[in-house]
Protein backbone atom coordinates (compact mmCIF):
# COMPACT_ATOMS: atom_id res chain seq x y z
CA UNK A 1 0.00 0.00 0.00
CA UNK A 2 1.21 3.20 -0.58
CA UNK A 3 1.57 5.67 2.49
CA UNK A 4 2.48 8.94 0.78
CA UNK A 5 1.68 10.69 -2.48
CA UNK A 6 2.96 14.30 -3.28
CA UNK A 7 1.52 15.41 -6.74
CA UNK A 8 2.81 18.73 -8.30
CA UNK A 9 3.83 19.80 -4.47
CA UNK A 10 4.94 23.45 -4.61
CA UNK A 11 5.72 25.83 -2.19
CA UNK A 12 6.19 29.41 -1.79
CA UNK A 13 7.55 31.58 1.23
CA UNK A 14 6.42 34.88 1.61
CA UNK A 15 8.74 37.44 3.64
CA UNK A 16 7.37 41.09 3.31
CA UNK A 17 6.58 41.77 -0.44
CA UNK A 18 9.48 39.20 -1.81
CA UNK A 19 8.29 35.29 -2.77
CA UNK A 20 10.75 32.93 -2.44
CA UNK A 21 10.16 29.73 -3.70
CA UNK A 22 11.03 26.79 -2.43
CA UNK A 23 10.11 23.49 -4.24
CA UNK A 24 8.88 23.30 -7.73
CA UNK A 25 6.69 20.36 -9.08
CA UNK A 26 7.46 17.41 -7.23
CA UNK A 27 6.10 14.07 -7.52
CA UNK A 28 6.96 11.35 -4.96
CA UNK A 29 5.79 8.39 -3.58
CA UNK A 30 6.37 6.52 -0.63
CA UNK A 31 5.33 2.85 0.18
CA UNK A 32 4.06 1.31 3.44
CA UNK A 33 8.07 0.19 5.06
CA UNK A 34 9.82 1.90 2.88
CA UNK A 35 13.05 3.88 3.54
CA UNK A 36 13.47 6.52 1.26
CA UNK A 37 16.42 9.49 1.50
CA UNK A 38 15.88 13.14 0.26
CA UNK A 39 19.12 14.50 -0.59
CA UNK A 40 20.50 17.46 -1.52
CA UNK A 41 22.70 20.49 -0.61
CA UNK A 42 21.64 23.42 1.89
CA UNK A 43 18.85 25.43 0.28
CA UNK A 44 17.76 23.06 -1.97
CA UNK A 45 13.96 22.50 -0.27
CA UNK A 46 14.27 19.28 1.44
CA UNK A 47 13.32 19.67 4.81
CA UNK A 48 10.38 22.51 3.32
CA UNK A 49 9.75 18.97 1.93
CA UNK A 50 9.63 17.40 5.00
CA UNK A 51 7.70 20.32 6.92
CA UNK A 52 4.98 20.57 4.48
CA UNK A 53 4.27 16.94 4.86
CA UNK A 54 3.58 17.88 8.59
CA UNK A 55 1.78 21.34 7.88
CA UNK A 56 4.91 22.84 9.97
CA UNK A 57 5.47 25.93 7.21
CA UNK A 58 4.58 29.23 8.82
CA UNK A 59 1.26 31.12 8.50
CA UNK A 60 1.33 32.81 4.99
CA UNK A 61 3.09 30.16 3.09
CA UNK A 62 1.52 29.35 -0.39
CA UNK A 63 1.38 25.64 -1.15
CA UNK A 64 -0.26 24.30 -4.36
CA UNK A 65 -0.30 20.76 -5.41
CA UNK A 66 -1.42 17.93 -2.60
CA UNK A 67 0.03 15.49 -0.52
CA UNK A 68 -2.52 12.42 0.42
CA UNK A 69 -2.01 9.43 2.88
CA UNK A 70 -4.03 6.86 0.43
CA UNK A 71 -3.42 4.19 3.37
CA UNK A 72 -5.15 6.60 5.94
CA UNK A 73 -8.47 7.30 4.49
CA UNK A 74 -8.49 9.99 7.03
CA UNK A 75 -6.41 13.61 7.65
CA UNK A 76 -2.86 12.74 9.00
CA UNK A 77 -2.89 13.45 12.57
CA UNK A 78 0.76 14.98 13.69
CA UNK A 79 2.47 12.52 15.86
CA UNK A 80 0.02 9.50 15.98
CA UNK A 81 0.75 9.39 11.84
CA UNK A 82 4.17 11.64 11.75
CA UNK A 83 7.00 11.27 14.00
CA UNK A 84 9.48 13.81 13.43
CA UNK A 85 13.30 13.79 14.84
CA UNK A 86 14.73 17.55 14.30
CA UNK A 87 18.58 18.05 13.83
CA UNK A 88 19.73 19.45 16.87
CA UNK A 89 18.63 17.77 19.81
CA UNK A 90 19.42 20.33 22.38
CA UNK A 91 16.91 22.78 20.49
CA UNK A 92 14.54 20.07 20.38
CA UNK A 93 13.59 19.05 23.52
CA UNK A 94 12.21 21.35 26.34
CA UNK A 95 14.80 23.04 28.78
CA UNK A 96 12.57 23.03 31.47
CA UNK A 97 10.45 19.77 31.01
CA UNK A 98 11.61 16.28 32.04
CA UNK A 99 12.91 13.62 29.96
CA UNK A 100 10.38 11.28 31.29
CA UNK A 101 7.41 14.34 31.01
CA UNK A 102 8.09 15.09 27.23
CA UNK A 103 7.89 11.34 25.98
CA UNK A 104 4.81 10.55 28.04
CA UNK A 105 3.31 13.68 26.97
CA UNK A 106 3.36 12.28 23.14
CA UNK A 107 1.53 8.68 24.68
CA UNK A 108 -0.76 10.58 26.33
CA UNK A 109 -2.28 12.59 23.53
CA UNK A 110 -1.81 9.96 21.03
CA UNK A 111 -2.72 6.92 23.03
CA UNK A 112 -5.18 7.72 25.28
CA UNK A 113 -3.54 6.56 28.04
CA UNK A 114 -3.54 7.95 31.66
CA UNK A 115 -0.20 9.82 33.10
CA UNK A 116 1.12 6.65 34.99
CA UNK A 117 0.95 4.08 31.80
CA UNK A 118 2.30 6.90 29.79
CA UNK A 119 4.93 7.27 32.03
CA UNK A 120 5.37 3.49 32.05
CA UNK A 121 5.61 3.33 28.76
CA UNK A 122 8.33 6.66 28.36
CA UNK A 123 10.05 3.82 30.44
CA UNK A 124 10.05 1.36 27.98
CA UNK A 125 10.48 3.52 25.04
CA UNK A 126 13.81 4.65 26.83
CA UNK A 127 14.90 1.07 27.30
CA UNK A 128 14.21 0.48 23.06
CA UNK A 129 15.94 3.00 22.22
CA UNK A 130 18.96 1.51 24.60
CA UNK A 131 19.66 4.61 27.48
CA UNK A 132 21.15 3.00 30.14
CA UNK A 133 18.94 3.10 33.21
CA UNK A 134 15.69 4.72 31.82
CA UNK A 135 14.35 4.96 35.37
CA UNK A 136 16.50 7.61 36.26
CA UNK A 137 17.05 9.02 33.30
CA UNK A 138 13.61 10.18 32.66
CA UNK A 139 13.72 12.33 35.87
CA UNK A 140 16.70 14.21 34.47
CA UNK A 141 16.45 17.50 32.11
CA UNK A 142 17.90 17.86 28.68
CA UNK A 143 21.06 19.61 29.95
CA UNK A 144 22.02 16.69 32.22
CA UNK A 145 22.50 14.85 28.80
CA UNK A 146 25.20 14.14 26.24
CA UNK A 147 23.91 14.56 22.41
CA UNK A 148 23.58 11.08 21.44
CA UNK A 149 21.58 10.65 24.54
CA UNK A 150 19.46 13.57 23.73
CA UNK A 151 19.18 12.42 20.23
CA UNK A 152 17.46 8.98 21.35
CA UNK A 153 15.04 10.63 23.53
CA UNK A 154 14.22 12.93 20.78
CA UNK A 155 13.32 9.16 18.56
CA UNK A 156 11.67 7.61 21.57
CA UNK A 157 9.40 10.72 21.56
CA UNK A 158 8.82 11.19 17.88
CA UNK A 159 7.88 7.11 18.13
CA UNK A 160 5.75 7.18 21.08
CA UNK A 161 2.55 7.65 18.88
CA UNK A 162 3.22 4.90 17.08
CA UNK A 163 3.31 6.79 13.61
CA UNK A 164 3.44 5.01 10.50
CA UNK A 165 6.17 7.21 8.97
CA UNK A 166 9.18 8.73 10.66
CA UNK A 167 10.85 11.64 9.10
CA UNK A 168 14.52 12.05 10.34
CA UNK A 169 15.52 15.84 9.13
CA UNK A 170 19.16 15.81 9.21
CA UNK A 171 19.08 13.91 12.65
CA UNK A 172 22.24 12.66 12.54
CA UNK A 173 23.76 16.11 11.47
CA UNK A 174 25.07 17.59 15.01
CA UNK A 175 26.60 14.29 16.46
CA UNK A 176 29.98 13.11 15.87
CA UNK A 177 30.48 9.94 13.38
CA UNK A 178 30.52 7.39 16.07
CA UNK A 179 27.46 8.49 17.80
CA UNK A 180 26.23 9.02 13.99
CA UNK A 181 26.52 5.25 13.22
CA UNK A 182 25.31 4.36 16.62
CA UNK A 183 21.94 6.41 16.19
CA UNK A 184 22.06 5.19 12.58
CA UNK A 185 21.86 1.41 13.38
CA UNK A 186 19.11 2.45 16.26
CA UNK A 187 16.68 4.10 13.12
CA UNK A 188 17.20 1.24 11.35
CA UNK A 189 16.40 -1.30 14.05
CA UNK A 190 13.30 1.09 14.87
CA UNK A 191 12.06 1.47 11.76
CA UNK A 192 12.05 -2.53 10.80
CA UNK A 193 10.33 -3.36 14.10
CA UNK A 194 7.02 -1.22 13.95
CA UNK A 195 7.19 -1.18 10.31
CA UNK A 196 7.30 1.99 9.97
CA UNK A 197 8.10 4.21 6.52
CA UNK A 198 11.46 6.13 6.64
CA UNK A 199 11.73 9.55 5.15
CA UNK A 200 15.40 10.13 5.80
CA UNK A 201 16.83 13.50 5.07
CA UNK A 202 19.77 14.49 5.01
CA UNK A 203 22.98 16.14 2.99
CA UNK A 204 25.38 13.55 3.17
CA UNK A 205 24.88 11.06 -0.19
CA UNK A 206 27.04 8.11 1.34
CA UNK A 207 25.09 8.03 4.82
CA UNK A 208 21.65 7.95 3.50
CA UNK A 209 22.95 4.90 0.74
CA UNK A 210 23.55 3.16 4.29
CA UNK A 211 19.79 3.01 5.12
CA UNK A 212 17.92 3.91 2.11
CA UNK A 213 15.77 1.83 -0.66
CA UNK A 214 15.45 4.68 -2.24
CA UNK A 215 17.16 7.83 -2.90
CA UNK A 216 15.44 11.56 -4.48
CA UNK A 217 17.72 14.18 -4.93
CA UNK A 218 16.70 17.61 -4.90
CA UNK A 219 18.49 20.64 -5.95
CA UNK A 220 17.21 24.42 -5.86
CA UNK A 221 13.65 23.41 -4.87
CA UNK A 222 13.35 20.67 -7.83
CA UNK A 223 13.64 16.88 -7.57
CA UNK A 224 16.08 15.86 -10.27
CA UNK A 225 16.80 12.34 -10.18
CA UNK A 226 15.22 9.69 -7.83
CA UNK A 227 15.60 5.68 -8.06
CA UNK A 228 16.92 2.70 -6.15
CA UNK A 229 19.92 3.47 -4.05
CA UNK A 230 21.95 1.15 -5.79
CA UNK A 231 21.90 1.90 -9.23
CA UNK A 232 21.56 5.93 -8.11
CA UNK A 233 24.95 5.50 -6.49
CA UNK A 234 26.67 2.91 -9.58
CA UNK A 235 25.48 4.77 -12.72
CA UNK A 236 23.69 8.39 -11.27
CA UNK A 237 21.45 9.38 -14.52
CA UNK A 238 22.12 13.57 -13.73
CA UNK A 239 25.67 15.40 -13.48
CA UNK A 240 24.85 16.82 -10.69
CA UNK A 241 24.42 13.49 -8.34
CA UNK A 242 27.67 12.35 -9.69
CA UNK A 243 28.91 15.47 -8.40
CA UNK A 244 27.40 15.13 -5.05
CA UNK A 245 28.75 11.42 -5.36
CA UNK A 246 32.45 12.84 -6.08
CA UNK A 247 31.72 15.17 -3.35
CA UNK A 248 32.02 12.49 -0.53
CA UNK A 249 35.22 11.80 1.03
CA UNK A 250 34.23 9.01 3.51
CA UNK A 251 36.39 7.49 5.96
CA UNK A 252 35.94 4.28 3.96
CA UNK A 253 37.45 6.05 1.08
CA UNK A 254 39.67 3.53 -0.86
CA UNK A 255 40.36 5.85 -3.57
CA UNK A 256 43.81 7.27 -3.56
CA UNK A 257 44.89 10.68 -2.86
CA UNK A 258 44.86 12.08 -6.37
CA UNK A 259 47.16 15.24 -6.37
CA UNK A 260 45.88 17.85 -8.94
CA UNK A 261 49.33 19.26 -8.64
CA UNK A 262 49.84 23.18 -7.92
CA UNK A 263 50.17 24.74 -4.75
CA UNK A 264 46.66 24.94 -3.37
CA UNK A 265 46.47 21.26 -2.98
CA UNK A 266 50.12 20.84 -1.90
CA UNK A 267 49.18 22.86 1.17
CA UNK A 268 45.53 21.24 1.96
CA UNK A 269 47.76 17.91 2.67
CA UNK A 270 46.43 14.69 3.12
CA UNK A 271 42.98 14.03 4.41
CA UNK B 1 23.53 27.17 43.79
CA UNK B 2 26.53 29.33 42.68
CA UNK B 3 23.86 31.82 42.01
CA UNK B 4 22.54 31.97 46.00
CA UNK B 5 25.68 32.08 47.04
CA UNK B 6 26.57 35.26 45.10
CA UNK B 7 23.34 36.67 45.93
CA UNK B 8 24.53 36.28 49.71
CA UNK B 9 27.48 37.86 49.04
CA UNK B 10 26.47 40.50 47.23
CA UNK B 11 26.10 43.44 50.02
CA UNK B 12 22.89 44.66 48.84
CA UNK B 13 21.79 41.01 48.59
CA UNK B 14 22.87 40.54 52.47
CA UNK B 15 21.13 44.20 53.28
CA UNK B 16 18.15 43.49 51.01
CA UNK B 17 17.26 39.57 52.54
CA UNK B 18 18.14 40.61 56.19
CA UNK B 19 15.25 43.78 56.21
CA UNK B 20 13.07 41.38 54.11
CA UNK B 21 13.73 38.41 56.91
CA UNK B 22 12.85 41.49 59.51
CA UNK B 23 9.89 42.33 58.43
CA UNK B 24 8.70 38.95 57.41
CA UNK B 25 9.52 37.70 61.36
CA UNK B 26 7.73 40.97 62.76
CA UNK B 27 4.87 40.46 60.35
CA UNK B 28 4.51 36.37 61.21
CA UNK B 29 4.96 36.93 64.85
CA UNK B 30 2.78 40.00 65.15
CA UNK B 31 -0.19 38.04 66.71
CA UNK B 32 1.97 36.13 69.11
CA UNK B 33 3.22 39.58 70.81
CA UNK B 34 0.39 41.36 70.01
CA UNK B 35 -2.69 39.16 70.44
CA UNK B 36 -5.14 41.81 70.68
CA UNK B 37 -6.86 43.63 67.81
CA UNK B 38 -3.79 46.18 67.00
CA UNK B 39 -6.75 48.79 66.64
CA UNK B 40 -8.20 48.73 70.44
CA UNK B 41 -7.15 51.23 72.76
CA UNK B 42 -4.06 50.16 75.04
CA UNK B 43 -3.32 52.68 76.88
CA UNK B 44 -3.60 56.76 77.43
CA UNK B 45 -3.63 58.73 74.19
CA UNK B 46 -0.57 60.22 72.97
CA UNK B 47 2.48 58.78 75.13
CA UNK B 48 5.85 59.69 73.33
CA UNK B 49 8.23 56.70 72.38
CA UNK B 50 10.90 55.28 74.68
CA UNK B 51 9.12 56.38 78.12
CA UNK B 52 6.69 53.38 79.01
CA UNK B 53 8.49 50.16 78.40
CA UNK B 54 4.93 48.37 77.91
CA UNK B 55 4.23 50.58 74.95
CA UNK B 56 7.24 51.10 73.41
CA UNK B 57 6.69 53.17 70.57
CA UNK B 58 4.07 55.16 72.42
CA UNK B 59 0.17 55.48 71.58
CA UNK B 60 -1.62 57.76 68.99
CA UNK B 61 -4.24 59.80 69.36
CA UNK B 62 -6.95 56.96 70.64
CA UNK B 63 -4.46 55.35 72.88
CA UNK B 64 -3.38 52.79 70.40
CA UNK B 65 -0.52 51.04 70.76
CA UNK B 66 1.86 52.11 67.97
CA UNK B 67 4.43 49.13 68.12
CA UNK B 68 1.45 46.54 67.42
CA UNK B 69 0.39 48.75 64.51
CA UNK B 70 3.81 48.41 62.73
CA UNK B 71 3.75 44.73 63.47
CA UNK B 72 0.16 43.96 61.97
CA UNK B 73 0.91 46.89 59.51
CA UNK B 74 3.65 44.29 58.43
CA UNK B 75 1.13 41.89 57.39
CA UNK B 76 -0.91 44.07 55.42
CA UNK B 77 1.72 45.82 53.52
CA UNK B 78 3.31 42.32 52.89
CA UNK B 79 0.70 40.14 52.34
CA UNK B 80 -0.89 43.08 49.70
CA UNK B 81 2.50 43.33 47.96
CA UNK B 82 3.03 40.07 47.38
CA UNK B 83 -0.26 38.99 45.97
CA UNK B 84 -0.79 41.55 43.96
CA UNK B 85 2.78 41.00 42.24
CA UNK B 86 1.44 37.24 42.20
CA UNK B 87 -1.61 38.55 39.94
CA UNK B 88 -0.52 40.68 38.14
CA UNK B 89 3.01 38.29 36.71
CA UNK B 90 0.28 35.57 36.69
CA UNK B 91 -2.68 37.78 34.77
CA UNK B 92 0.01 39.26 32.58
CA UNK B 93 2.25 36.54 31.32
CA UNK B 94 -0.85 34.66 30.14
CA UNK B 95 -1.96 37.51 27.95
CA UNK B 96 1.86 37.91 27.06
CA UNK B 97 1.75 34.47 25.82
CA UNK B 98 -1.55 34.05 24.20
CA UNK B 99 -0.78 37.02 22.35
CA UNK B 100 2.40 36.07 21.24
CA UNK B 101 1.95 32.75 20.53
CA UNK B 102 -1.58 33.12 19.09
CA UNK B 103 0.00 36.34 16.91
CA UNK B 104 -2.27 37.98 13.99
CA UNK B 105 -5.70 39.55 14.52
CA UNK B 106 -5.63 37.84 18.69
CA UNK B 107 -1.88 39.53 19.41
CA UNK B 108 -3.42 42.87 18.01
CA UNK B 109 -6.32 42.85 20.06
CA UNK B 110 -4.39 42.04 23.09
CA UNK B 111 -2.07 44.10 22.77
CA UNK B 112 -4.18 47.02 21.97
CA UNK B 113 -6.22 46.53 25.18
CA UNK B 114 -2.53 46.12 26.99
CA UNK B 115 -2.05 49.58 25.51
CA UNK B 116 -4.89 50.95 26.76
CA UNK B 117 -3.98 49.89 30.35
CA UNK B 118 -0.70 51.25 30.09
CA UNK B 119 -2.01 55.30 29.19
CA UNK B 120 -3.86 55.21 32.38
CA UNK B 121 -1.79 55.93 35.38
CA UNK B 122 -1.29 53.32 37.36
CA UNK B 123 -2.27 54.85 40.61
CA UNK B 124 -5.44 56.67 39.12
CA UNK B 125 -6.38 53.07 38.52
CA UNK B 126 -6.38 52.01 41.59
CA UNK B 127 -7.93 54.92 43.08
CA UNK B 128 -10.92 54.47 40.57
CA UNK B 129 -11.75 50.99 41.07
CA UNK B 130 -11.42 50.59 44.95
CA UNK B 131 -13.76 54.03 45.41
CA UNK B 132 -16.03 51.94 42.92
CA UNK B 133 -16.21 48.69 44.37
CA UNK B 134 -15.52 49.77 47.74
CA UNK B 135 -12.34 49.14 49.97
CA UNK B 136 -11.61 45.60 51.22
CA UNK B 137 -7.70 43.85 51.23
CA UNK B 138 -9.31 41.98 47.74
CA UNK B 139 -10.04 44.88 46.56
CA UNK B 140 -7.08 46.70 46.95
CA UNK B 141 -4.92 43.39 45.60
CA UNK B 142 -6.85 43.34 42.16
CA UNK B 143 -6.54 47.39 42.18
CA UNK B 144 -2.84 47.44 42.25
CA UNK B 145 -2.80 44.15 40.15
CA UNK B 146 -4.80 45.97 37.75
CA UNK B 147 -2.59 48.76 37.50
CA UNK B 148 0.67 46.38 37.13
CA UNK B 149 0.08 43.97 34.83
CA UNK B 150 0.66 45.45 31.36
CA UNK B 151 4.81 44.87 32.36
CA UNK B 152 5.01 41.28 32.82
CA UNK B 153 2.18 40.87 29.64
CA UNK B 154 4.80 43.07 27.38
CA UNK B 155 8.18 41.08 28.42
CA UNK B 156 6.55 38.00 28.67
CA UNK B 157 5.19 38.41 24.84
CA UNK B 158 8.37 39.45 23.49
CA UNK B 159 9.93 36.48 25.11
CA UNK B 160 7.12 34.58 23.70
CA UNK B 161 7.43 35.56 20.31
CA UNK B 162 11.19 34.19 20.45
CA UNK B 163 10.93 31.40 21.61
CA UNK B 164 7.80 30.22 19.75
CA UNK B 165 10.39 29.75 16.45
CA UNK B 166 12.67 27.31 18.73
CA UNK B 167 12.61 23.53 17.54
CA UNK B 168 10.99 21.86 20.92
CA UNK B 169 8.11 24.35 20.32
CA UNK B 170 7.89 23.04 16.11
CA UNK B 171 8.52 19.28 18.00
CA UNK B 172 5.30 19.74 20.04
CA UNK B 173 3.27 20.90 17.21
CA UNK B 174 5.13 17.72 15.19
CA UNK B 175 4.08 15.23 18.43
CA UNK B 176 0.40 17.03 18.04
CA UNK B 177 0.16 18.61 21.23
CA UNK B 178 -2.99 20.91 21.58
CA UNK B 179 -1.72 24.54 20.55
CA UNK B 180 -3.13 25.85 23.86
CA UNK B 181 -0.99 22.80 25.84
CA UNK B 182 2.22 24.02 23.78
CA UNK B 183 1.15 27.63 24.79
CA UNK B 184 1.26 27.15 28.50
CA UNK B 185 3.44 24.00 28.97
CA UNK B 186 6.47 24.34 26.90
CA UNK B 187 6.14 28.24 26.08
CA UNK B 188 5.16 29.58 28.96
CA UNK B 189 7.33 28.14 31.32
CA UNK B 190 10.70 29.13 29.25
CA UNK B 191 9.72 32.91 29.03
CA UNK B 192 8.83 33.64 32.76
CA UNK B 193 12.80 34.38 33.95
CA UNK B 194 12.86 37.48 32.11
CA UNK B 195 9.14 38.17 33.63
CA UNK B 196 10.10 37.27 36.73
CA UNK B 197 12.67 39.77 37.09
CA UNK B 198 10.17 42.70 37.42
CA UNK B 199 8.38 40.93 40.42
CA UNK B 200 10.79 43.20 43.05
CA UNK B 201 9.76 46.11 41.25
CA UNK B 202 6.37 45.09 41.09
CA UNK B 203 5.80 44.33 44.94
CA UNK B 204 8.01 47.01 45.80
CA UNK B 205 5.32 49.41 43.94
CA UNK B 206 2.40 47.29 45.38
CA UNK B 207 3.45 47.79 48.91
CA UNK B 208 3.65 52.03 48.08
CA UNK B 209 0.89 51.97 45.94
CA UNK B 210 -1.37 50.03 49.20
CA UNK B 211 -0.15 52.81 51.57
CA UNK B 212 -0.77 55.59 49.27
CA UNK B 213 -4.21 54.22 48.90
CA UNK B 214 -4.62 53.52 52.78
CA UNK B 215 -3.19 56.94 53.70
CA UNK B 216 -6.37 58.65 50.88
CA UNK B 217 -8.49 56.76 53.68
CA UNK B 218 -9.43 53.85 50.69
CA UNK B 219 -7.70 50.70 52.53
CA UNK B 220 -9.17 47.92 54.21
CA UNK B 221 -10.76 50.35 57.19
CA UNK B 222 -10.83 46.33 59.39
CA UNK B 223 -6.97 46.40 59.20
CA UNK B 224 -4.19 48.53 60.10
CA UNK B 225 -2.03 49.46 57.55
CA UNK B 226 0.88 51.95 57.48
CA UNK B 227 -0.57 54.56 55.10
CA UNK B 228 -3.45 54.49 57.61
CA UNK B 229 -1.34 55.32 60.53
CA UNK B 230 0.64 58.36 58.42
CA UNK B 231 -2.61 59.38 57.62
CA UNK B 232 -3.58 59.38 61.73
CA UNK B 233 -0.56 61.45 62.79
CA UNK B 234 -0.89 63.76 59.82
CA UNK B 235 -3.49 65.77 62.03
CA UNK B 236 -0.94 65.85 65.50
CA UNK B 237 2.19 66.76 63.11
CA UNK B 238 3.89 68.91 64.79
CA UNK B 239 3.21 67.98 68.48
CA UNK B 240 3.88 64.41 67.94
CA UNK B 241 5.38 63.72 64.34
CA UNK B 242 6.74 60.23 65.50
CA UNK B 243 3.33 58.96 64.63
CA UNK B 244 4.08 59.46 61.03
CA UNK B 245 7.55 59.00 61.39
CA UNK B 246 7.57 55.43 62.80
CA UNK B 247 5.39 54.00 59.76
CA UNK B 248 7.31 55.79 57.39
CA UNK B 249 10.59 54.52 58.19
CA UNK B 250 9.16 50.60 58.23
CA UNK B 251 7.62 51.70 54.65
CA UNK B 252 10.83 52.68 53.26
CA UNK B 253 12.98 49.89 54.85
CA UNK B 254 10.83 47.32 53.28
CA UNK B 255 10.43 48.85 50.46
CA UNK B 256 14.51 48.96 50.15
CA UNK B 257 14.55 45.59 51.59
CA UNK B 258 12.59 44.12 48.33
CA UNK B 259 14.45 46.95 45.45
CA UNK B 260 17.53 45.21 47.13
CA UNK B 261 16.91 41.64 47.28
CA UNK B 262 15.43 41.66 43.81
CA UNK B 263 18.35 44.09 42.26
CA UNK B 264 20.91 41.24 43.31
CA UNK B 265 18.41 38.52 42.55
CA UNK B 266 18.86 39.61 39.09
CA UNK B 267 22.41 40.36 39.38
CA UNK B 268 23.03 36.90 40.91
CA UNK B 269 21.05 35.05 37.89
CA UNK B 270 22.73 36.86 35.04
CA UNK B 271 26.27 36.25 36.05
CA UNK B 272 25.41 32.32 36.20
CA UNK B 273 23.93 32.64 32.94
CA UNK B 274 27.38 34.48 31.93
CA UNK B 275 29.04 31.66 33.11
CA UNK B 276 26.93 28.99 31.46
Amino acid sequence: MRKLAIRGLGVTYRRDAEEITALTGVDLDLEDGERLAIIGESGSGKSTLARAICGLLPAGTQIVGSIDWPSLRRAPVNGRDVGYVFQDPSASLDPVMTIGKQIAEVARTHRGATWQQSFALAEELAGRVRLPDPASILKAFPHQLSGGQKQRIAIAAAIAGKPGLLIADEATSALDTIVQAEIMALVKQLVAEDGMSLLFISHDIALASQIADRIAVFRDGRLIEVGPAESLLTAPRTPYTRLLLDAHLGLDTTKPWHSGGGAASARAGPP
Amino acid sequence: MIAVHRFLRSPEGLAGAGLLLIFAILALSAPFFFPRDPLSIAGPALIGPFQDWSLPLGTDRLGRDVLAGILHGARTSLTVGIAAAAAAIAFGAIVGTLAGFAGGLMDEALMRITEAFQTVPGFLLALAFVSVVGPSLAAVVIAIALAAWTGPARVARAEVLSIRERDYVASARVAGMHPLAIAFREVLPNALPPVLALSSVIVAQAILIEAALSFLGLGDPNRVTWGGMIAEGRAVLRSAPYLSIFPGIALVLTVLGVYLAGEATVEASAVRKGIA
